[in-house]
């Protein structure tokens, strides 16, 4: 029996939608004398529970707007759920977004360390790791130039070098990686597959069924915050498709 | 136990922080980190045109009487204004990736604390040229600095977290700050206020801080027992409640960003 990943209990997600914020003090003032502090409330997701065995491919499947991305924020930690609780054990790797925290006013240089800092690494760890960091991103040439002269696809390139140069015990990824030009979306997948076999747990968030089929072994079909399914890949899939 | 490994993990992404604000602030600007200095110069001469001319306060050495007020007003400006909207303008990061929020303000006052020990050149500067006697009590100056920094922390995570719920705060807190700064003998004596005012005084935090670093710059003394008293106990009061404050929201504060 293979240890677990990411255990998650009984997790209910609610947040207060836009309309009804009160982000100034006269509106908080009239609301707070009227007693109409009413907030409108959106669950988000509601009692999620499932588990993800150490060394698993992981897909979560729903459509727009069911809580996928919410369910992603909160295994990395970006999100406390209101209610129930969550495991993770070992150390995680969001490729949710790349390159989070890039300045564009600096180079990228000083953002391969800015952005390093925000995943976590240390200085020395990414001195040492720098010269593969520029090479595998192929940005040799333009390494100290300021970001906001970069394309977005040259951004994205950063940004995955920075994401992966560690093995993490879980990585998580949102869509599968449009990142760059044809072959370097290929290296991209290269090295998320080394990192899985090398053991790596992959929690995966797509809407292309047949990308989930080939990648993962197991999923969870999510609906309006609803577990529906949870299981073998191939069923949640057929589950999900049948609607 | 887990906080402080947590913070140890991130002390590296605070160094970072720091070394952004620090190189953005004078990116492309001529003289660079050389303005940290000049600016409390320049206003200081400003300032001593107008007092010294105009007013005229009878304060000894009203140079370096004026500029040790207004280092230190300054720091806790600076400082506690970039906090309060740190957070807001990391609403992109936050939402992006797990970092432990306190950071945003935290590398905010850390930042204006380096601006203001570049500032310093400017009061040994003064000194030198108004001929204020140096004495090794000069060297207890790290004290004040340290209470008010402490201070300016706590002040920073609570504001950091009210303006998330009440904007309208980012644009009161310049009011705010004017009305403390006036109620704070930066430029004139406590003795030339009336009684009314100086009891305002009294109770002002600033006050003890700024007389605090007077004490070891300016009147060659060790700054009281009850002086240094009433600095800690403003100064850890102020990052008690912040410390409250900041962990009792932290966690709804990104369903505002």
């Amino acid at each position: 029996m293979p240890e677990i990943a990411i255990s998650v209990k009984d997790v209910s997600m609610q947040f207060n939608l836009e309309k009804e914020r009160t982000d100034n003090l006269k509106e908080f003032l009239i609301k707070l004398l009227k007693k109409k502090m009413v907030y409108d409330e959106f669950q988000a997701l509601k009692n999620v529970s499932f588990q993800v065995k150490k060394g698993d491919s992981f897909a979560i499947v729903g459509s727009n707007g069911s809580g996928k991305s919410t369910m992603l924020k909160i295994i990395s930690g970006i999100y406390k759920p209101t209610k129930g609780e969550i495991e993770v054990n070992g150390t995680v790797a969001p490729l949710i977004e790349l390159g989070a925290g890039f300045d564009m006013e600096l180079s990228g240089r000083e953002n391969i360390f800015l952005n390093g800092a925000v995943l976590g690494y240390s200085k020395k760890f990414l001195s040492e790791k720098y010269n593969y960091i520029v090479e595998f991103s192929e940005l040799e040439e333009f390494i100290d130039v300021p970001l906001k002269n970069y394309s977005s696809g040259m951004l994205a390139r950063l940004g995955f070098s920075i994401a992966t140069i560690v093995q993490p015990d879980i990585l998580i990824v949102d869509e599968i990686l449009s990142v760059g030009d044809y072959l370097f979306q290929e290296k991209c997948e290269r090295r998320l597959n080394e990192m899985i076999q090398n053991g790596t747990t992959l929690i995966l968030v797509s809407h292309s069924i047949e990308q989930v089929r080939k990648v993962c072994r197991n999923a969870v079909w999510i609906d309006k915050g609803n577990v529906k399914a949870v299981g073998d890949v191939n069923e949640v899939c057929e589950a999900y498709l049948r609607g | 136990m887990n906080r402080i490994k947590n913070f140890w993990k991130y002390k590296g992404l605070l160094r970072e922080f720091v070394i952004r604000d620090l190189k953005v602030k004078y990116r492309k600007s001529f003289l660079g980190y050389l303005w940290s200095l000049l600016n409390p110069l320049l206003m200081m001469l400003v300032l001593n045109a107008v007092f010294s001319s105009i007013f005229r306060f009878d304060i000894p050495n009203f140079p370096v009487y004026l500029l040790t007020g207004q280092i230190i007003f300054n720091f806790f400006t600076e400082a506690t204004t970039m906090a309060m909207s740190s957070i807001l303008h990391s609403g992109s990061l936050i939402k992006k990736v797990y970092v432990p929020k306190y950071i945003f303000p935290l590398s905010r006052v850390v930042s204006s604390l380096i601006t203001l020990v570049f500032s310093l050149a400017a009061i040994i500067i003064v000194i030198l040229v108004t001929g204020v006697e140096i004495t090794p009590y000069l060297l207890l100056f790290p004290l004040p600095l340290i209470y008010v920094f402490i201070f300016a922390i706590g002040i920073g995570l609570i504001v950091s977290v009210l303006a998330v719920y009440f904007r309208d705060l980012l644009h009161l807190y310049g009011v705010l700050l004017s009305v403390w700064t006036y109620l704070t003998p930066i430029f004139y004596p406590v003795s030339a206020v009336p009684d009314y005012v100086r009891s305002w005084i009294y109770i002002n935090p600033m006050y003890y801080f700024i007389e605090s670093f007077r004490d070891v710059v300016l009147y060659k003394q060790i700054p009281s027992l009850q002086t240094n008293l009433i600095c800690i106990g403003f100064a850890s009061a102020a990052l008690l409640i912040g410390l409250g404050v900041f962990y009792k929201y932290q966690n709804k504060l990104i369903m505002r960003i």
